[in-house]
């Protein structure tokens, strides 16, 4: 599922790189800690996250991330923005908290047991 | 659902409280930082996390969490163990990560709360 | 553990007002261990008092958030709690290095926590604000050097 679908159907906001929205999601992380992310997320996640530094733009391009979506509509600070256009990372904005965001993507992606 | 649902359902491992598994539960809340936890969570909610020091047995106890759900296979560190007995908060812990321990408790029917912050300043 | 119940509860009048209860809690800057000690036990107090739920939640986190805040960057600190009829009045004195700019540090997502703190899951930027969205008052000054007062008032409907 490309990132286009999960925006159309979650109602999220792009902030960045809307010519990056055909990226592939094979699957997703959810997470706050960079530490942890960077050890225990994979490449082609989505990275939910209401991390808004610009850390996360470096923590996306090294794991391969296809996008990150921030929740409880944090919206990306200005030179997280800046960072995201010139590296083409996409960042999605969701009104959900992250508990809710994940179940639904988790859901849309169709993981099963 | 009961929490012993919640623990079939993320084949997860009772640390704390298997004499509260009987307890009813319908929200929950996923965080690794503490100030969110601390201006959304509700009380009675399951709080989901990777974070296994005292700070969290502690902002559970003062939110009334519910339970709480280590994800990636935590442990509670020593201290927090210790504490959490004291004040009989529930600890579970499962082997999968957040995104999977949310997607599952979802499907499931377990909502996400939120209490929504009296806005003091213009929210984007 | 400080024996929370056994409270006694004394209507004592100053010239400057009525009061149902005033005391001090002493902060150890560095202690994370204890961190969070002093939030829980003025919990304990409110509810015992009869608080509204919603006043005791409100008092609950922006004393948890001022005492992370002293742990996390002071030497030590005084959290005094103050519950009049009207409001529950909250106190925050530390010794410490300061906040060089206050509108900074009151902005979310502004933090100078380090690593330690960070992967304790706090360090989000987000105490000072929180501190203001919970509560009904809040002033807070600081010298750099010296350290940080904070007043933060919660009305009782």
């Amino acid at each position: 599922m490309d990132i286009e679908t999960i925006a159309k159907k979650l109602n999220l906001k792009v902030s960045s790189a809307s010519d990056r929205l055909k990226n592939n999601v094979t699957g997703g992380y959810t997470g706050d800690l960079l530490s942890d992310v960077m050890a225990n997320s994979h490449e082609g996640d989505i990275w939910i996250t209401r991390q808004v530094h610009q850390n996360i733009v470096a923590v996306a391009t090294l794991k391969e991330h296809a996008g990150i979506i921030l929740v409880n509509s944090c919206e990306p600070a200005k030179d997280t923005l800046e960072k995201a256009i010139q590296e083409k990372v996409p960042i999605l904005i969701s009104d959900l908290p992250a508990f809710e965001l994940t179940g639904a993507i988790y859901n849309l992606l169709g993981k099963k047991d | 659902m009961k929490l012993s649902d919640v623990k079939e359902i993320l084949n997860a491992d009772v640390i704390v409280g298997t004499e509260k598994l009987n307890m009813e539960v319908k929200t929950a809340f996923g965080a690794d930082l503490m100030s969110d936890v601390l201006a959304f969570a509700k009380a009675g909610s399951l709080l989901l996390t990777g974070l296994t020091n005292t700070q969290v047995i502690r902002i559970a106890n003062v939110l009334d969490i519910a339970a709480i759900i280590l994800v990636r296979g935590k442990k509670p560190q020593p201290e927090a163990l210790s504490l959490a007995k004291d004040l009989q908060i529930p600890i579970l812990t499962t082997k999968y990560i957040l995104f999977e321990t949310a997607g599952r408790l979802y499907a499931k029917g377990i909502v996400g709360c939120l209490e929504q912050v009296e806005d003091h300043s213009a929210h984007n | 553990m400080v024996a929370w119940n056994k409270l006694k509860i004394t209507v004592h009048t100053t010239e400057t007002e009525n009061y149902l209860y005033t005391n001090s809690f002493d902060i150890e800057g560095g202690n994370f261990s204890k961190a969070g000690t002093i939030a829980t036990g003025i919990k304990s107090i409110l509810k015992e008092l009869g608080l509204p739920n919603d006043v005791v939640r409100k008092s609950a986190i922006v004393s948890y958030e001022s005492e992370i805040n002293i742990v996390s960057y002071a030497r030590k600190g005084i959290i005094t709690l103050t519950v009049t009829p009207k409001t529950v009045e909250i106190d925050v004195t530390d010794e410490g290095p300061g906040i060089p700019d206050v509108e900074l540090a009151r902005e979310q997502g502004y933090s100078t926590a380090n690593q330690q703190i960070r992967e304790m899951g706090f360090g989000a930027g987000m105490g000072l604000y929180n501190i203001n969205c919970y509560s009904d008052k809040f002033d807070i000054s600081s010298e750099v050097n010296k350290g940080t007062f904070l007043k933060i008032i919660i009305n009782i409907p």
